[in-house]
Formats: structure tokens, C-alpha cells, sequence
């Protein structure tokens, strides 16, 4: 793939050229007529050459749901993204487990992030967001990627597990090496600087967990899986505890952060959806899924074929990668109506695959709507318009969908 | 169109006449009755339409197939009494049924 030249048209260019996994296609927000295309044409669709290998793509919203629920067919193992890991850190994660070793271990951590302890946790998140938007210099132009949503999404990990306030930005900085490596996204973390930085993580977590112990009242992360009887002995696990330490802070980092800032963006090219909005914020829960969904912050999630089999007429072969295009999912006119429109009071705006389906679909679901809802309640109180004075840059990744930054002003009510 | 009572989390209940062919969760979509949030619309791969249904209704319900029973091991609140409403097709047979919400979907 030359990745000097530039891309290819979507409606000449033959089907078999379409090159997906091309970082471009994202990088430069170009990806819409590709997906359009295959959607049509080619729905389930075959890259012979890729620097990941040869994949399929699914890229149609009911197909995905079937390829998602068929975990016997189509596994989560070894890996969930595109890229194949060399991995010599055995961690215990589940969203890279089948069952039935993935139901015990998402079973051990799920009821932590149950709407019920959310309520305890939506204060502090609260109190987090109102000291971050009341701080936001009024009438210059500054970076809202920076400055709100890496900002807020780090305290918001550090609310979320306790972790100490002026350290927080470890905690960023372990989501970005844990997913950072070359072979998955393209990322530049060498493998002795993610070795370091893992041990650190468990390190840390676990002087943590044993000066925690026993602390009441507590509505942390950590103090939730030790009040769990499944999980009360969880550092005897190490792997298992560097897992799930893992999952908790790069699901709810890359994912909670690009959405933050697609909110705004959306709202912008969208204006008469910000009126609606600002004429009534009872849409602030709808358009918050309709964000999620608009966005899709994760743009695939891969299956690896367990047998040959025939799958809306194609022969695909075991071992294959069989990559889910959320993005694309979340495009398609035959599920969800004017799909390409930001429409912020849609009859059932979850309805949307961003979160994924079926056993591993996302566990943090509720938390993030959680967060969205609170910081975009706050916005609304403060700011007339969080208005985009520029482009946004976007990162250069075929997995994660975000901005680096975007220039913005903020008006005050 | 069976008459089927519908309580929720907190205590309140709803008498719906339901309509025989379609899902339970669809029927209680359709009666405005809150607690059920169906996100995936039926294809049972969310788990946001969980519901308790009385043991002694499970021979008229039938019991929860493989992909079912997959996604109710992924609630924190799962009982003896787990179903999820996509899977229960309403029908005459199930006149008088009672069926509890959760205190959440997630």
C-alpha cells in the first residue's frame, strides 16, 4: 500500500483495491463512501493484502449483530483488534476471552459499574466536571480536546478508581501503552517501555488495594471489587488483577474522550440539532446516544473464523480475521434511519453499535452515558455555544476514532 | 389478548392487555410501561430487556435457549427467575402472568 499517493476513488476504484484498514481513510474523515459502497456492493467484503494480513470486513449493521452473537463461530481469541499481538505480558482479559472462561471473569467485575453504584459515584463526577468548565478561559480560543476532554476524562479515571489526584496522569499514560504498540494500531511504544509501564501499573494498584482495605463507604472501583466476594482476593491473581485494571482504564479513556469532543463537533455542523438542545434540555440523554452512536470511538472489533463456513455467501475459512465495522454499522440505512444526520431526539436513540452486542458487549456502557450526560447538563448551564473555530485534527489509527485536537470559544449564557 | 401485570422495580404495577404474537418486551414497550430498554430491538445481544418471570409460568414461557442464557450470566442481578422479554412470545396461554422489573438495565 502506498501510503504517499493519494485515495483511491471510492466508485471506480475496484472492489477487490478497496483497502480498508488504510489509516487515511480515517485520518483525513474520508472513509464514508468507501463503507457506502460496500455496504452495497460487497457487504461482506475481502482484503487480500493489508500490513495486518488478509481480513474480511462486515460492514452491514444486521450482519454484525449475527458474526457478534455466534461467539462459537467466530472467537475472541487471541485478540480483538485487527492487528495480531506478540504478547510475552499474559494478561487475563476477558474481552479477549469465549466462554466459559470469559463469563466467570467478566462476572467477577461487572456489577461494579451497575447503574446502582453509579448513582453513588455521579457527585464526584459532578463536582470534577463543574471545576473544569468553570475554569475554561472565556473569549479566547484554546484546544477543547486538551483542555476539557483529556483533562477531564484522566480525573474522571482517577474519581472513578480513587487514585491519587496529582498522579493522575499515570493512569493516561498506562491506557496509552497498554493499546499503544506498533503491530495493533500503529502506535510507537517499544515493547521495554510497555513491560516497565505494566509493572509499574500492577505495582501501584496493588499498594493501593492493601492500604484501602477495609476503608467504608467507599464507592471507588477498588473498594467495589473488594467489597465483591468474587473479588475480594483479586491481587492473589496478578494477571487476572492487571487485566481488569487494564480494561477498566483503556475502556473508559480513548472512548469517553473522543466522544466528548464529537459531541461538540456534531453539535456545530448540526446547529438546528444545538437549538433543539438549548431549547430543551430534557434531549440532553438522547443526545448523548446519539453522540455515541454519530461518533463510534471504536471503529471495529475483529473475530477470528473457529471453522470453515458460509456466511451470507462467502467461504470463509478457519483462522480467518473477520472484522466488524461498527463505524460503518452505524451508517447503515436499512437499520437506522438518515443515518448520515446527527439527529438528537430519535425514537430509540440507543440503538446504535457502538457498545458492540451480545456477551461482549460493552460492560462500562451506563458509566459512559453516565459521564456524557453530567458534563453536557454542566455545558448547557454555563455556555450558550461551545463553538469549533477550526478543523480538528484527527489521529492516525483504523481502531480508535478520535481527535487530537480542535480549536474552540466558549460563550457564556 | 391476554391481560398481563406488569410491576415495577419500586412496586408500581401495570395491567396491559397484550398482543398475542408479538414479544413481552415489545407488548411492554408498546404500554408505556418504564424499565425495560430494549437497546438491540429484539435480537436478544444487549440484555437491557430483562425481566423476572414467576417459576410457576416457566412451563407456558419455555426456558431460556443457549444465546439467552449467555446474555442473562452477564447480569449482576440475575436470579432463578431471569428472562429476557425478547424471547417470550406473548400468547392466550399466558392470561394472568405477572412479571417483575429489575431495579436496572445495563
Amino acid at each position: 500500500m502506498n501510503q504517499a499517493a493519494a485515495l483511491p476513488d471510492p466508485e471506480c476504484v475496484s472492489l477487490d483495491a478497496i483497502a480498508i484498514s488504510d489509516t487515511r481513510l480515517y485520518q483525513q474523515d474520508a472513509w464514508r463512501p468507501f463503507f457506502e459502497r460496500l455496504r452495497r456492493e460487497d457487504p461482506v467484503h475481502y482484503q487480500a493484502e493489508s500490513p495486518f494480513g488478509p481480513f474480511w470486513s462486515i460492514t452491514r449493521f444486521d450482519d454484525i449483530v449475527a458474526v457478534e452473537t455466534n461467539f462459537r463461530d467466530f472467537s475472541s481469541e487471541p485478540t480483538i483488534v485487527i492487528g495480531d499481538l506478540a504478547d510475552d505480558i499474559p494478561f487475563e482479559m476477558f474481552i479477549a476471552m469465549d466462554p466459559p472462561r470469559h463469563d466467570e471473569q467478566r462476572r467477577a467485575v461487572q456489577s461494579v459499574v451497575a447503574p446502582k453504584n453509579l448513582a453513588e459515584m455521579e457527585g464526584l463526577i459532578r463536582g470534577r466536571v463543574v471545576e473544569i468548565l468553570d475554569r475554561l478561559p472565556v473569549g479566547e480560543t484554546f484546544d477543547w480536546v486538551e483542555s476539557v476532554a483529556i483533562n477531564l476524562t484522566t480525573q474522571m479515571l482517577a474519581t472513578l478508581f480513587d487514585f491519587p489526584f496529582e498522579e493522575r496522569s499515570k493512569l493516561t499514560y498506562w491506557s496509552d501503552i497498554a493499546a499503544g504498540s506498533p503491530e495493533i494500531a500503529g502506535g510507537d511504544v517499544s515493547h521495554e517501555e510497555r513491560l516497565a509501564g505494566l509493572t509499574e501499573c500492577l505495582e501501584t494498584f496493588t499498594r493501593i488495594w492493601h492500604e484501602r482495605r477495609g476503608r467504608e463507604e467507599s464507592f471507588d472501583l477498588i473498594s467495589l471489587l473488594q467489597r465483591d466476594p468474587s473479588t475480594a482476593d483479586l491481587p492473589e491473581r496478578p494477571m487476572e488483577f492487571l487485566g481488569n485494571l487494564c480494561l477498566l482504564i483503556v475502556g473508559g479513556n480513548d472512548t469517553t474522550r473522543n466522544s466528548i469532543t464529537g459531541g461538540v463537533l456534531a453539535l456545530n455542523q448540526h446547529p438546528g440539532e444545538y437549538d433543539k438542545l438549548r431549547a430543551d434540555p430534557r434531549l440532553i440523554p438522547s443526545m448523548v446516544s446519539e453522540t455515541i452512536r454519530w461518533q463510534t470511538p471504536l471503529m471495529h472489533m475483529r473475530r477470528t473464523a473457529t471453522r470453515d463456513l458460509e456466511f451470507q455467501g462467502r467461504q470463509i475459512k478457519q483462522g480467518d480475521k473477520v472484522v466488524m465495522w461498527y463505524l460503518s454499522g452505524n451508517r447503515d440505512e436499512s437499520a437506522i434511519e438518515r443515518p448520515e444526520e446527527f439527529i438528537i431526539d430519535r425514537p430509540n436513540p440507543r440503538h446504535h453499535i457502538s457498545f458492540g452486542f451480545g456477551i461482549h458487549r460493552c460492560m462500562g456502557n451506563r458509566l459512559a452515558e453516565m459521564q456524557l450526560r453530567v458534563l453536557w447538563e454542566e455545558i448547557m448551564q454555563r455556555f450558550d455555544r461551545v463553538e469549533v473555530v477550526g478543523e480538528p485534527e484527527r489521529i492516525k489509527s483504523n481502531f480508535v476514532r478520535g481527535y487530537s485536537s480542535l480549536p474552540v470559544r466558549v460563550h457564556p449564557r | 389478548m391476554p391481560t398481563l401485570t406488569v410491576i415495577e422495580y419500586h412496586g408500581r404495577s401495570h395491567t396491559i392487555e397484550a398482543e398475542s404474537g408479538k414479544s413481552l418486551m415489545q407488548n411492554v414497550l408498546d404500554n408505556g410501561v418504564p424499565g425495560i430498554d430494549a437497546d438491540c430491538g429484539g435480537a436478544c445481544a444487549c440484555g437491557t430487556c430483562h425481566c423476572f418471570v414467576e417459576q410457576a409460568w416457566r412451563d407456558v414461557t419455555g426456558e431460556p435457549d443457549a444465546m439467552e442464557e449467555a446474555m442473562l450470566g452477564m447480569r449482576p442481578d440475575r436470579t432463578g427467575q431471569s428472562r429476557l422479554s425478547c424471547q417470550i412470545r406473548v400468547s392466550d396461554s399466558l392470561e394472568g402472568m405477572v412479571i417483575r422489573l429489575p431495579e436496572f438495565q445495563m
